[in-house]
C-alpha cells in the first residue's frame, strides 16, 4: 500500500508543475475556420516549440463570450461582434480577419448522382420549413434533369452559438424578407425547423448519417468528408459553386472599402462569379494584453499568419486575404499593447 | 376447479416465468453487446500512437490521446484529494459518533442530496466557484467538480464498512485502556480497511467516466496541460468531441478511447468485487 | 455537544472528535453552498421571467426570450419513456433473480447487471450514435410508422435521432437500478407470505403476483423513482441522440431537448449574462426536481424495510 501511494505521489509530482516550459495561450471560438487554425497552430508550435496555442472550437458564440469575459486569451468568430456585444466586453476587442471561407448547403440524397442548384427562395423555404419535400417545384425548377425523390427534407442546423450560422442567416435575411422578419440574424436563432448538431462537425456528422438531410457547413467540412454540396444562385442570377476563386471574388468589393475595424459582411455580394454565402472570419484580440509574454506570442503569430499562414489556406479550401486587407492588418497589429 | 382453468393457470405460469427469463437474457444481451462492440472496434483502433501522441490538426489522420490519458489521471488525483479525506472522515463520523443523532441524520440526508445532483449541475457549481473567480478554465476546476461528486459515495461506503466491524472488537480495545481515537484509528479502521479502499476505488471509477462536469471546467486542450491551472484534455470529453464529429479517423479514436475507459471502469468494478468476496468470506 | 464534555476524554480524543465533526459539518455546508450558488447565479432570469419561465415555450437567444417548458417536457417524456420500458423489464429480471434462479446463478448475474450501471454515460452515447440511431432509423421507426402510424406518437420522418432513441438509450441505462433495488426488496419479503399462498395451491407465478409483489409494492415504486432520478439528470448519452431541438412535439420520432442537454450544449456559448444565468436557472430546476424525486424514492424504499422488521 505504501509503495503504491509513494509511486502515485511521484507520478503526480512529475506530471504536475512543468518539465519543459512552453507558454500556453488559450483561444476559443469558431468551428468554421477550425481546420486551418488547427493546422496553423500546429505548424507554429513546430517552429516555436516554446509557444503552444491551444484553440478549442466551441462555436463563435462561445468564442465571443469567453474572450469578452477574458476566460481565454483570444476569441474567434465568423459573425462579427455587434456594438452592444463590444461594449459589454471586459476589454476593448479588435477584429483581425484571417481567411475567407464559404457556407455550403450540403445534403445527403442516396439516389441522386449529380449536384443540385439552389435558388435563394429554395434555401429560405427549406430552412423556414415552408418547403418540405425534395421534389418541391422550387427546387425542381433549378434542377431540370435531376430525379428528386418524394421524401421529406430533414433540416440540420447548429445547436450551439455559431458564426457559420451567422453567415447563413445573414445571407437568408438579405434574400428573403420572410426570413428576416420571422427569424432574423444572430449566432443563435430561433430555428423554425430541424435537428441541432454541435459545431460544424456535428452538423456534417448528422447530415452524413441521415438520409434526405440538408445542412449548412463550412466548405472544407463537406470536402473532407466527401459530402455533396450544391451551387447557390448569386445576386446576378448565376449558379455558383463555392470555391477559392468564387469566395475571393466575393471579397473583392469589400476589401477596397474595408472599414478600420474590419467588420464587414460579404454575403450576396455583387459580381458574376461571386459565391453568395461567403465570409471573412476574425480573431478577436484584446487591445491591451496583460501578460507581455502572451502579447508577444499573439502578435508574433498574427504577423506569421498574415505572411506564411496565408499560403497554407488554399490547401484547406479557404481563400487567402486580399492584399489590401493584409496591408491594413499589418498596420493594425500595432494597436495591440502588451 | 375446471380442468380448463387449471391448464390456463399453468400456462400463464410458464409464460410469465419464461418472460422473466427473457427479460434477463435481454438485459444481459445488451451488456455483452456493448462490451463486445466496443472491444471489437476499440482493439482494432488501439495502437502505440494512441497512448503516446498528441491529437493532430482537424482532418488529418493519426495522432493520439496521450494528453487526455494524463489529463484524466491528474483530474482523478485532484478529485481524490477532495473526495477521499472528506468522504472518509465523514464516514468515520457517521459510524463512530453519528449513528443516532441529529447531525448524523442531517449528514446522511445531505449526502443523499449530493449524490442525486446531476453531474452537469456539479459542473455549473464548479464553474461559479472556481472558473469565474480564476478567470479561466483549469484542471483544478474539473478536479473540484469530480471531487465533490466523490464525497457522498465515499461517506456512505466508509460508514457501511466501519459499521460492519463488530462492537466486540471496539470494546475489547477500549477495555485494554486504549484512548478512543486510537481505538478508531488503529483497530476499527484497519479492520475495515479493505472494504473502505474498494469503496473508494469504485467511487473513482465512477467519476473517471464523467463527462458533463468537465465540459466547462477543465474544458479541453490539444496540447499537454502543464501544472494544475490550465485546461486539460480528458478521455471522456475527447470521446464525446470525436464521436459527434464527421471524421472517420476521429470515430476510430473515439472507439479506442471508449475501450480504454471501459476497461478502466469495469476493471475497477471487477477487482472490487473480487476483493470484497474474499473479505466477506474470510 | 455532549461528546466533548464527557469526563475521562483525553485531549487527543477531543482533537480527533473535533476533526471528524468539522468534516461532517462541511458536508452539510457544501450541499448548502451548492443550492445557494445556484439560486444566486439565477438572479437575472428569475427577475425577468419569474414563475412564467416554467411554462414559457420560446427559446430565442437573439431576442433574449427564454422559456423552460420544452426542456421540462423533453426531460419528462424521455425519462417517462425510459421507465415505461425499464420498469417491466427490470422487474422481470428482478423476479427471475429472486424467485427462480438458484443462488449460484443469481449472484453472478446480479453482478453483471450491475456492471451496466458502471458503464459511463458517454460510452452509452457512443454506442447510441453508431448502433442505436441507425437501427431506429432503418428498422424501428419504419416498422412503427407502418404498424402504428395512425397514432400521432409515431408520425413523421425517421430521423433516427429523437425522443424515441433517447428513451430507449435511457431505458438501458436505468434498468440496472430497477433490477438491483427491486431484487433486494423482493428478497426481503418474508417467506411466510410466499408459503401461505403456495399452501393454498397457487402456481409460482400466482404466488409472485399475489403474495410477493403487493407486499413489495412501495419498495418497487421506490426503485422506480430512483431510476427516474437517474434518468432525469442524464446528460451525455441523451444529448448525443435526442436531436437537440427545443420544441414540444407529440411524435416520438421528433427531436427534443432536455434540461441537462441544453446546459451541456449551450453553456460555453451563451453570449450574454442573462443567457448564462438562464441556463443556470435550468440547472436549479433540475436540481430541485431530482432532490424531490430522490427523497420520494428513499421514503418508499425505507418503508418496505421497516415494514419487514415490524412484521417479523
Amino acid at each position: 500500500m505504501k509503495t503504491i501511494i509513494a509511486t502515485a505521489l511521484l507520478m503526480i509530482s512529475l506530471i504536475g508543475p512543468a518539465w519543459a516550459e512552453p507558454l500556453l495561450v488559450n483561444g476559443a471560438g469558431a468551428t468554421f475556420p477550425y481546420p486551418v487554425y488547427s493546422k496553423w497552430f500546429d505548424e507554429y508550435a513546430k517552429m516555436n516549440p516554446d509557444i503552444h496555442i491551444n484553440y478549442q472550437s466551441i462555436g463563435s458564440g462561445g468564442g465571443i463570450r469567453q474572450v469578452s469575459e477574458l476566460t481565454v486569451d483570444f476569441g474567434a468568430t465568423d459573425g462579427p461582434m455587434n456594438d452592444e456585444q463590444l461594449s459589454k466586453a471586459k476589454v476593448k476587442l479588435l477584429h483581425f480577419p484571417t481567411v475567407l471561407g464559404a457556407d455550403v448547403p450540403t445534403y445527403n440524397i442516396p439516389e441522386l448522382q449529380g449536384e443540385l442548384n439552389f435558388t435563394p427562395q429554395a434555401l429560405a423555404g427549406i430552412f423556414l420549413g415552408t418547403i418540405t419535400k425534395w421534389n418541391d417545384p422550387e427546387i425542381a425548377k433549378a434542377n431540370p434533369g435531376a430525379k428528386l425523390p418524394d421524401k421529406l427534407i430533414i433540416v440540420v442546423h447548429r445547436s450551439d452559438g455559431s458564426g457559420t450560422t451567422y453567415v447563413w442567416v445573414d445571407y437568408l435575411s438579405k434574400v428573403s424578407p420572410e426570413w428576416k422578419e420571422k427569424v432574423g440574424v444572430g449566432t443563435s436563432v430561433n430555428w423554425p425547423t430541424g435537428l441541432g448538431g454541435k459545431g460544424n462537425e456535428g452538423v456534417a456528422g448528422l447530415v452524413k448519417q441521415t438520409p434526405y438531410a440538408i445542412g449548412y457547413v463550412e466548405l472544407i467540412y463537406a470536402e473532407q468528408n466527401k459530402m455533396p454540396y450544391g451551387a447557390v444562385q448569386n445576386s446576378e442570377g448565376k449558379f455558383v459553386k463555392a470555391s477559392i476563386a468564387a469566395v475571393t471574388a466575393a471579397a473583392a468589393g469589400a476589401s477596397k472599402a474595408m472599414p478600420a475595424d474590419f467588420r464587414v459582411s460579404i454575403t450576396n455580394a455583387p459580381g458574376d462569379k461571386t459565391y453568395p454565402i461567403a465570409s471573412f472570419t476574425w480573431l478577436l484580440i484584446p487591445e491591451k494584453i496583460d501578460d507581455p509574454k502572451k502579447g508577444k506570442a499573439i502578435t508574433g503569430f498574427l504577423k506569421w499568419m498574415l505572411k506564411d499562414g496565408q499560403g497554407m489556406a488554399p490547401a484547406l479550401l479557404y481563400a487567402p486575404l486580399p492584399k489590401e486587407v493584409v496591408a491594413m492588418e499589418e498596420k493594425a497589429i500595432g494597436q495591440i499593447k502588451y | 376447479m375446471t380442468p380448463g382453468l387449471l391448464v390456463r393457470r399453468r400456462l400463464a405460469n410458464v409464460l410469465m416465468l419464461s418472460l422473466t427469463g427473457v427479460c434477463t437474457a435481454l438485459v444481459l444481451g445488451v451488456l455483452f453487446f456493448i462490451l463486445g462492440y466496443i472491444t471489437y472496434h476499440g482493439i482494432s483502433a488501439l495502437d502505440w500512437d494512441f497512448f503516446t501522441k498528441l491529437p493532430k490538426p482537424v482532418g488529418e489522420k493519426g495522432g493520439g490521446m496521450a494528453n487526455a490519458i494524463v489529463g484524466t489521471v491528474k483530474l482523478l488525483a485532484l478529485a481524490s484529494l477532495i473526495g477521499v479525506p472528506i468522504g472518509f472522515l465523514g464516514g468515520v463520523y457517521l459510524s463512530e459518533y453519528g449513528r443516532k443523532n441529529t447531525l448524523g441524520f442531517l449528514m446522511r440526508y445531505a449526502a443523499d442530496i449530493l449524490n442525486g445532483i446531476p453531474s452537469i449541475v456539479m459542473g455549473i457549481f464548479a464553474y461559479t466557484i472556481v472558473v469565474l473567480p480564476m478567470g479561466h478554465f483549469s484542471t483544478i476546476a474539473g478536479g473540484v467538480a469530480l471531487g465533490i461528486m466523490m464525497i457522498p459515495i465515499a461517506v456512505r461506503s466508509t460508514e457501511e464498512f466501519l459499521k460492519l466491524v463488530p462492537a466486540s472488537i471496539r470494546e475489547a480495545a477500549l477495555a485494554l485502556g486504549l484512548h478512543e481515537w486510537k481505538v478508531v484509528s488503529f483497530v476499527v479502521i484497519p479492520t475495515a480497511f479493505r472494504g473502505i479502499v474498494t469503496g473508494i476505488m469504485l467511487d473513482l471509477a465512477r467519476v473517471a467516466g464523467e463527462t458533463a462536469p468537465l465540459l466547462f471546467t477543465a474544458f479541453s486542450n490539444r496540447f499537454w496541460s502543464r501544472g494544475w491551472f490550465e485546461p486539460t484534455a480528458s478521455l471522456p470529453v475527447m470521446i464525446y468531441t470525436y464521436a459527434v464529429a464527421p471524421y472517420d479517423d476521429w470515430h476510430r479514436q473515439a472507439w479506442a478511447a471508449g475501450m480504454v475507459l471501459l476497461m478502466l471502469v469495469l476493471g475497477a468494478n471487477i477487482l472490487a468485487r473480487l476483493v470484497l468476496h474474499r473479505q466477506l468470506k474470510g | 455537544m455532549a461528546m466533548f464534555r464527557r469526563p475521562g476524554v483525553s485531549p487527543a480524543d477531543r482533537l480527533f472528535r473535533a476533526t471528524v465533526f468539522t468534516v461532517a459539518i462541511s458536508v452539510l455546508l457544501i450541499t448548502g453552498v451548492i443550492a445557494f450558488e445556484l439560486v444566486r447565479n439565477s438572479r437575472l432570469p428569475i427577475e425577468k421571467f419569474g414563475w412564467g419561465f416554467l411554462w414559457g415555450t420560446t427559446w430565442d437567444p437573439v431576442a433574449e426570450q427564454f422559456g423552460a417548458l420544452p426542456f421540462l417536457y423533453g426531460t419528462l417524456v424521455s425519462s417517462g419513456l425510459a421507465l415505461l420500458i425499464a420498469v417491466p423489464v427490470g422487474l422481470g429480471v428482478a423476479i427471475f433473480l429472486s424467485e427462480l434462479a438458484p443462488r449460484w446463478l443469481s449472484d453472478p448475474v446480479t453482478f453483471l447487471v450491475e456492471l451496466l450501471a458502471a458503464i459511463p454515460s458517454v460510452i452509452y452515447g457512443l454506442v447510441g450514435i453508431f448502433v442505436l440511431v441507425p437501427l431506429v432509423r432503418n428498422v424501428l421507426e419504419p416498422f412503427l410508422s407502418g404498424a402504428l402510424g395512425f397514432l400521432p406518437l409515431f408520425r413523421g420522418a425517421p430521423y433516427g435521432v429523437g425522443m424515441l432513441t433517447a428513451g430507449l438509450l435511457l431505458a438501458m441505462m436505468v434498468v440496472p437500478f430497477v433490477v438491483s433495488v427491486s431484487r433486494e426488496i423482493l428478497m426481503a419479503v418474508p417467506h411466510s407470505q410466499r408459503e401461505a399462498v403456495l399452501s393454498l395451491g397457487a402456481t409460482q407465478w400466482e404466488m409472485v403476483r399475489i403474495a410477493v409483489l403487493p407486499y413489495a409494492r412501495s419498495g418497487i415504486m421506490g426503485s422506480v423513482f430512483l431510476a427516474l432520478a437517474r434518468a432525469l439528470g442524464e446528460t451525455m448519452a441523451v444529448t448525443m441522440v435526442i436531436g437537440n431541438r427545443p420544441e414540444i412535439r407529440l411524435s416520438l420520432f421528433e427531436p427534443g431537448y432536455t434540461m441537462a442537454a441544453v446546459i451541456a450544449n449551450e453553456f460555453t456559448e451563451a453570449t450574454s449574462d442573462l443567457y448564462v444565468q438562464t441556463l443556470i436557472e435550468i440547472g436549479l430546476v433540475l436540481f430541485a426536481v431530482t432532490i424531490l424525486v430522490n427523497a420520494l424514492a428513499r421514503l418508499l424504499i425505507y418503508n418496505v424495510f421497516t415494514k419487514v422488521e415490524v412484521r417479523e
